[in-house]
């Protein structure tokens, strides 16, 4: 919008110009000079002095451009001092003079040179005080300049300024200075911006279609926000066939253009009258009560629309009301005439070339939408299976279900919390807190799993209300330790920002650094259960205790190990998800239905299946989310749902154990 | 001659007589009708404890005597408080609108039902009035809902989860998952039960002109009649054959199934059977608590339910009622700040922070020893030895109870 005006000024002050050269022109007569005759700057500055001192944005134009054009060294200062309300005009002469706050008034200097001039008393001193939109003029002259500003971050931020409202003046000096541009890549940046601006104030459509092909394919968003004002429909009414250009011819009744729709167009462009709505039907009515009647109908009958019609229609006819438009009047109207969208860019040509180029590009970006949806998808996926993976040893291997999980997880992340409040350098922090979540987290597990759960195995209904009992605890323990509010755990720089393929695919460090880290996990547990002697007696001891048992492994002490490095691994998770989420006493218990739902679709007792599931269930909400992106709660429940009915259909999992170690 | 219902249940006398005196006692001791000892929140405290219990026996039916251990009992509850509060909040802003409806003319039908709209659903930011709420104007439809709705939805919810044989741990981790996906979706401001704002305002019943102390004191006597019918209903359905076998199913389902019985039937009418109870438990409950939002239907509200009912005592209908009405009032007495703290020197324990605390760890405490929760201690009044846990179970499957545990 902003450029748009910006725009339209710069049409308006081109189109003033012819008119004001020739009145410009008969102001040649040399002035009276007590020097040397002023020439260059100083002399376009003396001959406008009248006009630099009261701009307005309508006659200012040409002065504009006289003073870019006089190639004066002193050009930029005197446009940057303009700009910045810092001339001055002395009365007594109408010299123009840079000021400056002094004893005695205004410092005075030569507006070109900078040269000392004297001073000046307030009084014989008129400030100059463009308006905004004169600014916005100077800025845009000074842009040329700082194009070719031997200071490369000038000519960046110059071309900065362009790419956000260039204005069509700019591209002619941009187009100049692409040529002596030394520097490679601002040279590129330059053409391209060149080619966006061409897109826009390209001066023949020939130019314009060239500009937008020579994109190609080219995804970035200031290439599509270039090409979709080109787009920009106005929806018009016409008698006869819709002139001009047009996008799309509209038939009353089609999907997204009722008849309604049509009528409220003709209305708008005041080719008929507004139709009656109720309210002004019950208002008309109100003032024509006569002894509680309205048009012969008593009052009290009004509760009904059709005998509101009735009585509106004896006073419409009694010439009480203004008359409103029938059904039928409408229809008629209606269908009298035809409606069509119609570019607001004249040229066809051009138009069909940006559809094109849109169109093109589409294609691409849902490609890359798609790309980064999957990023999300397996971000989310790695998150939940960290937070699922210690489930999937106590659930899955012991067939202990642990409902205070969650809290183990909120426990890691006050680790790295308390770290942090300790050693401030966040990376050696994170390092250090890693491996103390896991020690706490474990001996916690432990504990429980002594003074608890182990006499609970074979009943696992109650051990899932025992560890409820103490999750509730804990979370309230935490509470009164950390008090209600969010905590900071904060990542270290390194993991600060994201890694961007392009402007649609990006994804944060965080979320490819928790990716590795759920790797690694499954890495270190693919190990431990299938290269260690302490993963052959898990084994061992999930299939038949007893066994077990008589070959010499102590099944308690399987058991209670197990239990520390499921309760471990949740410490370990907690610090992961607490880097990007709230550390709250609530933290884990937001995640703990979730973990549930990957193990017990993925399939108990199986690592692999614990990956299916997580896989499964963070594509699946991602998935959900991307057909209604604006509702994360409902992609959460239709996930939830989806999720019972899959139970229906494998009550234990993707991927199912087989044989006697599925148990019953 | 075979002996009755009540010979075989003394307990059911028992129960209903403690409850007529409780009602009688607290209608006397009110301020709307007798000396004023109460006040008018206790009264609906009470009120709402009554109700509580009514969910606690459903909970027991389901989980004490037929082994499933549903965590989604309080889902069905906010439904049914959901049901009864549409009519509450739509009659009462009806009536508020009448009232207040300026212009001469009177409202069409069509005028009335938006500016009910725009007052009820203008917090969500909508004017319209969801197709949800099409019956929200009569009474009998949406008391017909508080049964449907969730009486619906526990059969479709249990007619699958038990056709496929999902039982134990699955059982409950899929009822937890439905809680969590309904309170989700009622959270949404979409769903078109004003999202996380809830229902408000229900504790004034449309077209009673009576002030609230007479209300409450209503609302307890129905909320004690339900809970007696409810009381009787259960334990005639637990007294029968039914009732052995549905703890059979509890104990050994498979040797349940191999006996012919259809296991699934049974559990899928259990399952319907006190989520409607559930529900109407919570249509007597909301109207008292004055307010109903999607954070009352959270899972860990079901999952209190079970606390409740083990502390109580499951297995034993008036074990699940004292539960409810113990840990309920005693959470009131501890949260309300009325406990004396306690100084230890070191550090102070302030009951409204440690109370969770200290629930959580007597939860434990009573799942590890004392199985039988609270109303073991009425075996001991009643001259019984409170069997030792121990001896062989009575079936392979892992919720199976222990020998010495059944006799009682």
């Amino acid at each position: 919008m902003r450029s748009f005006l910006l725009a339209l000024t710069a049409g308006l002050c081109l189109l003033s110009v012819p008119a004001a050269v020739p009145a410009f022109a008969q102001d040649t007569t040399p002035p009276a000079a007590e020097t040397a005759p002023p020439s260059g700057l100083a002399k376009v500055i003396a001959d406008n002095a009248d006009a630099i001192s009261r701009p307005s944005r309508q006659t200012i134009g040409p002065v504009v451009d006289a003073i870019g054009a006089s190639g004066d060294p002193g050009t930029v200062t005197f446009l940057q001092a303009w700009g910045a309300r810092q001339l001055g005009l002395r009365k007594s002469d109408g010299a123009i003079f840079r000021l400056s706050p002094s004893p005695e008034g205004f410092a005075l200097a030569d507006p070109v040179t900078g040269a000392d001039a004297g001073t000046a008393p307030k009084s014989d001193i008129t400030e100059i005080k463009p308006n905004a939109g004169v600014q916005g003029l100077i800025a845009s002259a000074l842009v040329r300049f700082q194009l070719s500003d031997p200071d490369p971050a000038k000519r960046r931020a110059a071309l900065d300024t362009l790419a956000r409202r260039g204005s069509a003046e700019n591209l002619e000096p941009l187009l100049e200075s692409i040529d002596d541009e030394p520097d490679p890549a601002i040279k590129a940046q330059k053409q391209r911006v060149a080619g966006l601006m061409t897109i826009t104030h390209g001066a023949t459509p020939e130019a314009r279609i060239a500009a937008i092909e020579s994109f190609g394919g080219d995804m970035a968003l200031d290439f599509r926000a270039a090409l979709n004002p080109i787009l920009a429909t106005t929806r018009k009414v016409f008698t006869g066939a819709p002139e001009g250009n047009v996008a799309a011819e509209l038939k009353p009744g089609q999907s997204g253009f009722s008849a309604e729709n049509a009528y409220a167009v003709l209305v708008a462009d005041g080719l008929a009258p507004k139709r009656l709505t109720r309210t002004d039907q019950r208002a008309a009515l109100e003032s024509h009560i006569e002894n509680g009647m309205v048009g012969g109908v008593p009052v009290a009958a009004l509760n009904d629309p059709v005998q509101r019609d009735r009585a509106y229609t004896v006073l419409e006819a009694a010439g009480d009301v203004p008359a409103a438009a029938t059904d039928d009047e409408v229809a008629t109207l209606v269908a009298a005439h035809r409606y069509a969208d119609i570019y607001n860019e004249p040229d066809s040509a051009v138009t069909d070339a940006a559809r094109n180029a849109l169109k093109s590009v589409s294609v691409k970006v849902g490609a890359m939408q798609g790309l980064d949806l999957g990023l999300d998808a397996l971000s989310l996926a790695s998150i939940y299976f960290l937070a699922a993976i210690g489930l999937a040893i106590t659930f899955g291997v012991m067939r202990v279900i642990n409902m205070a999980h969650g809290e183990f997880i909120t426990m890691g992340a006050y680790t790295g919390y308390v770290v942090q409040q300790h050693i401030t350098d966040y990376t050696l922090s994170i390092i250090v807190a890693l491996p103390l979540a896991f020690a706490v987290t474990f001996a916690a597990g432990v504990a429980m799993e002594r003074l608890v759960i182990r006499y609970l195995y074979k009943r696992p209904l109650e051990t899932l209300l025992a560890t409820f009992g103490i999750s509730i605890a804990l979370q309230q323990v935490f509470k009164n330790i950390f008090g209600t509010q969010a905590r900071p755990l904060t990542a270290p720089g390194w993991l600060d920002g994201a890694w961007s393929l392009n402007d649609i695919v990006s994804i944060s460090y965080i979320r490819i650094a928790i990716f590795v880290l759920a790797l690694i996990f499954l890495a270190v547990f693919l190990f431990i259960m299938n290269r260690t002697r302490l993963g052959l007696e898990v084994r061992a001891v999930t299939q038949n205790p007893s066994m077990a048992a008589s070959m010499g492994i102590n099944p308690d002490r399987i058991n209670m190990l197990c239990f520390g490095l499921g309760s471990g691994i949740a410490g370990i998770a907690g610090v992961a998800i607490g880097l990007f989420a709230k550390v709250t006493s609530e933290l884990g218990s937001e995640y703990i239905v979730q973990s549930f739902m990957t193990v017990v679709v993925g399939g108990v007792g199986n690592i692999w299946g614990t990956l299916a599931g997580a896989t499964l269930v963070g594509f699946l909400q991602k998935g959900i989310e991307w057909f209604n992106p604006s509702n994360t709660l409902a992609a959460q429940t239709y996930m939830i749902l989806f999720i019972i009915i899959f139970i229906q259909f494998r009550p234990r999992g993707i991927i199912a154990l087989r044989g006697r170690a599925a148990g019953d | 001659m075979k002996p009755g219902f009540i010979a075989k249940n003394p307990s059911v006398l028992i129960f209903i007589l403690i409850l007529a005196l409780f009602t009688l006692g607290v209608t006397l001791l009110s301020n709307a009708y007798g000396t004023g000892f109460v006040s008018t929140s206790m009264v609906k405290t009470l009120g709402k404890t009554l109700c509580l219990c009514l969910i606690a026996i459903a909970m027991d039916l389901v989980w004490g005597y037929t082994g499933i251990l549903s965590l989604g009992h309080f889902a069905f509850f906010g439904l049914g408080g959901y049901m009864i509060g549409m009519w509450l909040m739509y009659a009462r802003t009806r009536e508020i609108v009448v009232s207040s409806a300026s212009g001469a003319l009177p409202m069409t039908p069509q005028e009335l039902n938006d500016a009910i709209a725009s007052q009820v659903f203008g917090v969500v930011g909508s004017s319209q009035l969801p197709s949800i709420w099409h019956f929200a104007g009569s009474l009998p439809m949406q008391l017909l809902f508080v049964v449907l709705v969730p009486g619906l939805l526990a059969f479709v919810f249990g007619w699958l989860a038990f056709r496929s044989r999902v039982t134990g741990v699955y059982l409950s981790i899929l009822t937890q998952a439905m809680t969590l996906a309904l309170s989700l979706y009622l959270f949404q401001n979409d769903s078109g039960l004003r999202g996380n704002n809830g229902l408000s305002g229900l504790q004034n019943i449309p077209g009673v002109t009576a002030g609230q102390d007479a209300l409450s004191v209503w609302f307890l006597w129905a909320s004690a009649v339900a809970l007696g019918l409810g009381y009787v209903l259960s334990a005639f359905i637990v007294s029968g054959k039914f009732g052995s076998v549905m703890r059979g199913i509890r104990d050994d389902e498979a040797r349940v199934r191999f006996l012919g019985y259809s296991v699934e039937t049974y559990k899928l009418f259990v399952f319907t059977l006190t989520a409607v109870i559930a529900a109407l438990a919570g249509a007597l409950y909301y109207p008292q608590a004055g307010i109903i939002n999607p954070a009352e239907m959270s899972t860990v509200a079901s999952i209190y339910l079970a606390v409740w009912v083990a502390i109580g005592g499951r297995g034993r209908l008036y074990g699940a009622v004292i539960g409810a009405a113990f840990v309920s009032i005693i959470s009131t007495w501890f949260t309300g700040g009325r406990v004396p703290n306690i100084n230890l020197g070191f550090y102070t324990i302030n009951w409204v922070d440690w109370w969770q605390v200290l629930l959580g760890l007597s939860f434990v405490l009573v799942t590890l020893f004392a199985p039988r929760g609270l109303s073991g201690l009425i075996d001991l009044i009643d001259g019984l030895r409170a069997p030792k846990r121990g001896g062989d179970p009575l079936g392979p499957d892992d919720g199976a109870l222990q020998e010495k545990e059944a006799e009682a």
